[in-house]
């Protein structure tokens, strides 16, 4: 649905976008992840047909974005990291008006407007002013304004900035209700997002793409040090600890918790190393009850933090 | 053509839900009203010492002695009020992100420019039907010649319509409306005085800063002759400034 081959982007000398390709299927959510100035809105802008790449191409809903943009922005949706409000202009105005420029039919607009406004919860401030409205309204009305003419794609550059925690959960279900319909991109910096909402990410920093999975398979790829949680029932504690301490490939043992005769443990390893029946051993042949022992994954956080570190690392 | 209409529409939306129309139609028609009187008093002198037999004009007429010149004040109006009009249409969608709503909206470039456009013209239009009214006195109350008012009309419009584009155009390029608005007002003022030095120039570059001037051509409609060089000067004035300002959008584009 959405094909992005070899984009750059340069403004004069600096490259905001560096040679970034990617596919997004029908109905997928594509979560773009990356810090502040690694390109994500410049490429949702190429995307968009808002500014043409400097090298390499964009075919959003089957049309490439610089040769026939009037065709691909009648297919898509966007809300831009500032919604586009007009302050003057009423809501319910403001929708009409954005509908009738994106081609929805004179007779369908009223409709539309009214089922956009109920969908995004913004029915009750129709007739409130464009600049009036708070933060959260707003970002709910450019979002409103992005679902109007029923688009195949949505480009959405942070949809839950600015919102408060009801708001931002209140989005997500909404842009997970429309994957599916909808092809989506979303952009954000914050982790949470994106393993709540997205079935893929893209994660973007400098510019380049440095990695591109599902959230899943991009925590356990990126489990750096393995680290194992352990809980062990025994009498004394710190004989425990020594034992964990003398498997093999052990680099390092932490307690966590302790509650009685219960402690929990955090074993780190080696990399590449899997040292659970080792574990597992050590604590049943001494007679000890094992009650748990689980990996510990990495957080996307981690992974995110470990992704874009790294990439500076090699520069 | 629906789009177009669509851009003109919320433009007028937006002059008329900020004060900017108001102080706009309702400045001028101030202005505008104290020529009328000025001129009127002035019309009124010289017809009543023609019909005493003093010195002066043999015959006075209306439209000679108060309507063509009536028309020409006007020019000094829009050189004030009309950067007020077009300063903010492309600076305030820039500043205020809005732009990027147009942008990536299935339009043409070219159709939000005549949007704009057309916006602008419509308001305009508004501000000279104010004056209507001085007009309708003049045939309650005399017999003036309805051509040279028409052709005076006309010629207004198209001198606006200059004004129009080129502060559109400047708009264009800036995010800043008080710049907009400076170098709009800078540009009009040039193109009004441009032909005050012809008179001590040699007689081709003369010709050449009197066609220049946006007011020169104004003349003759004013006095009821429609020529054909006025109507190519004005019209190919607008469409050059609109063609740049769809240029200026376009190169924003590249340069992000």
């Amino acid at each position: 649905m959405i094909e992005v081959q070899h984009l750059t982007k340069r403004y004069g000398p600096t490259t905001a976008v560096d040679d970034v390709s990617f596919r997004v299927e029908k109905g997928e959510i594509l979560g773009f992840l990356g810090p502040n100035g690694a390109g994500k809105t410049t490429t949702m802008r190429v995307l968009t047909g808002y500014m043409p790449p400097t090298e390499g191409r964009a075919i959003v809903a089957g049309y490439d974005v610089f040769d026939q943009p009037i065709e691909a922005k009648r297919r898509t949706g966007y809300l831009p990291e500032t919604p586009p409000l007009y302050p003057e202009m009423t809501v319910r105005d403001y929708l009409l008006f954005v509908s009738r420029i994106k081609g929805v039919a004179r007779s369908e607009r009223k409709a539309r407007v009214g089922e956009v406004m109920e969908r995004t919860r913004i029915a009750d401030v129709a007739g409130r002013h464009c600049g009036k409205l708070s933060k959260g309204y707003r970002q709910r009305v450019g979002l409103a304004q992005a679902l109007l003419h029923n688009p195949e794609v949505l480009i959405l550059d942070e949809p839950t900035a600015g919102l408060d925690p009801k708001q931002i959960i209140e989005t997500r279900q909404l842009v997970k209700q429309l994957g599916g319909d909808h092809t989506v991109i979303l952009s954000t910096h914050i982790l949470p997002e994106v393993s709540q909402t997205c079935q893929r990410v893209v994660i973007i920093n400098k510019g380049r793409v440095v990695a591109v999975d599902t959230p899943e398979n991009l925590t356990s790829r990126l489990r750096g040090s393995e680290t194992m949680h352990v809980q062990v029932d025994a009498p004394v504690i710190g004989e425990v600890r020594a034992a964990l301490q003398a498997v093999p490939g052990v680099t390092d043992v932490g307690i966590a918790d302790t509650r009685g005769n219960v402690a929990s443990y955090e074993v780190n390893s080696e990399t590449g190393c899997d040292v659970r029946r080792e574990l597992a051993s050590a604590v049943v042949s001494r007679g000890w009850g094992l009650l748990e022992l689980r990996p510990l994954r990495m957080s996307l956080e981690e992974v995110f933090l470990h992704l874009t570190t790294e990439d500076v690392a090699h520069e | 053509m629906s789009n177009i209409l669509a851009i003109a529409q919320k433009e007028l939306k937006g002059y008329f839900a900020s004060p900017i129309a108001y102080i706009v139609i309702g400045f001028s028609a101030i202005l505008y009203g104290w020529f009328f009187i000025n001129l009127l008093y002035y019309f009124d002198r010289i017809s009543m010492q023609a019909g005493a037999g003093f010195e002066g004009p043999q015959s006075v007429n209306v439209n000679d002695q108060l309507i063509s010149p009536l028309f020409l004040n006007v020019s000094v109006i829009l050189l004030f009020t009309l950067p007020l009009v077009t300063m903010r249409t492309y600076s305030e969608e820039k500043r205020s992100g809005t732009i990027e709503l147009l942008l990536t909206s299935p339009l043409t470039d070219s159709q939000i420019v005549f949007g704009k456009f057309l916006g602008g013209l419509i308001l305009y239009g508004a501000m000279l039907a104010v004056t209507l009214v001085h007009m309708g006195f003049l045939f309650a109350f005399g017999n003036p010649e309805w051509r040279p008012v028409a052709s005076g009309y006309l010629g207004l419009l198209l001198m606006g319509g200059c004004f129009l584009s080129l502060g559109l155009f400047v708009s264009s390029l800036t995010r800043n409306q008080i710049v907009a608005g400076m170098v709009t007002f800078a540009l009009f003022l040039l193109f009004w005085v441009i032909n005050w030095i012809a008179t001590f120039m040699g007689p081709t570059t003369q010709s050449v800063l009197n066609y220049l001037s946006i007011t020169e051509h104004l003349n003759d409609f004013t006095r009821g002759v429609v020529d054909t060089k006025h109507l190519v000067y004005y019209v190919s004035f607008i469409a050059f400034s609109l063609f740049l300002t769809v240029r200026a959008v376009d190169s924003e584009r590249w340069r992000g």
